[in-house]
């Protein structure tokens, strides 16, 4: 079979999860506070209820699902 | 790190055997109890890692000695394959489905949790007694993971190198895992140098580094390996922040607290990296290992139930 090309997004929203952003170097949250970014891949919270906004901390996951 | 102590007849043989790169004049004698053999176990497993200062590094690759590592990795197989049957395996119809399925048996698991425990009534001499059974893998933690990199197909890898990269500091010597660990350790008066707890590990505590270690050595098992990743990943983030909190009731806050805290975020990340990038694509281009990567995650959440439930037993907690 021949080699192809495979999708790599740079932004990923996880079902039901966080959504994943690749090769940012900074995140401004929802207070307008900048945030500096040291990985490669990075979790942005979705459902809001994590303790450490911007990032997922995996709450969502105790959260029932709606 | 020098050889451990002994717990029987057969890791007495081991220890003696690495010491001494000559042929051995008697044949290896079964193992006295599980403790010995999973020392023993242990032991010829570290040979690939940092080996030992006071053993015959010709002795990893020795026949003699790989054939007591071959019986042994075959009887810890056949232990952990058992307790996947009974437990009623999952297996899966289609490829693409493997992220969902080991999101149902992660959250299916209902084995105790020791960071519930830390976070709320454990006392000092507990959490040390933690640390010490942890620190036998965290010291080398994501070590056997990346002997699986070669074995991988293109996505699979790429993403596997994304998620290792990141254990391994982002380049940066004083965020790697297994150091920030270490400095934890210093900083609570424990020894941080690599294997300082083996003597006190629990047999427990060595079936869970020998099953990781096996998983890592052999490219067999490679969708097991990855499987276990993934159950590792998916079960961290939530209880390293409830480590955190026990940390700091207990006044042993600081590096160590930050160890815990540094894996919060990150295996939030990583979850969904090993889930999908690695164990979904791994699935989809080598469909055989599909139910394997679901028997290498079962084994993780198992023996960290084993684990826990004898830990919190001689607490009576």
């Amino acid at each position: 079979m021949p080699e192809r090309d495979y999708d790599h997004p740079d932004v990923v929203i996880c079902p039901d999860g966080p959504l994943l952003l690749r090769n940012a170097t900074s995140v401004q949250d929802a207070d307008g506070v900048v945030h500096d970014v040291r990985r490669p891949v990075v979790a942005l919270c979705r459902c809001e209820k994590s303790s450490r906004l911007p990032w997922c901390d995996g709450t969502h996951k105790v959260i029932p699902r709606g | 790190m020098r050889l451990p102590k002994p717990r029987g007849v057969l890791s007495e043989w081991v220890v003696s055997r690495l010491a001494d790169a000559r042929p051995s004049a008697a044949a290896a004698p079964a193992a006295d109890a599980w403790d010995d053999e999973s020392l023993a176990l242990w032991t010829l497993h570290e040979l690939s890692y940092r080996g030992f200062e006071d053993a015959d590094e010709r002795a990893e690759w020795d026949p003699e000695v790989l054939h007591v590592r071959h019986r042994l990795e075959t009887a810890l197989e056949e232990r952990l394959r058992s307790r996947w049957e009974q437990a009623g395996p999952v297996s899966v119809g289609v490829p693409s489905e493997v992220p969902s399925a080991l999101e149902a048996l992660v959250a299916e698991d209902d084995g105790p949790s020791l960071a519930d425990h830390v976070r709320r009534r454990a006392d000092r001499d507990q959490v040390l007694e933690l640390l010490r059974q942890r620190s036998v893998y965290h010291l080398k933690e994501s070590d056997p993971v990346a002997w699986v990199v070669p074995r991988l197909p293109v996505r699979a890898k790429a993403a596997l190198m994304e998620l290792q990269y990141d254990e391994y500091g982002d380049g940066d010597p004083n965020r790697l895992h297994s150091h920030l660990f270490a400095r934890g350790l210093d900083a609570i008066g424990l020894r941080s140098e690599y294997g300082a707890y083996v003597d006190d590990a629990l047999p427990e505590t060595l079936e869970m580094n020998n099953a990781v270690s096996l998983f890592g050595l052999h490219r067999r098992l490679r969708g097991a390996a990855m499987g276990h990743l993934a159950a590792f990943e998916m079960t961290s983030s939530l209880p390293s922040r409830k480590m955190v909190q026990g940390l700091e009731r207990l006044d042993l806050g600081g590096p160590m607290a930050a160890y815990y805290d540094e894996h919060v975020e990150a295996d939030a990340i990583h979850e969904h990296l090993a889930a999908r990038d690695i164990c979904g694509t791994l699935a989809e281009d080598e469909p055989e290992q599909a139910d394997e990567i679901l028997f290498g995650a079962f084994t993780c959440l198992d023996l960290e139930t084993r684990f826990a439930t004898v830990l919190l037993a001689s607490w009576e907690a």
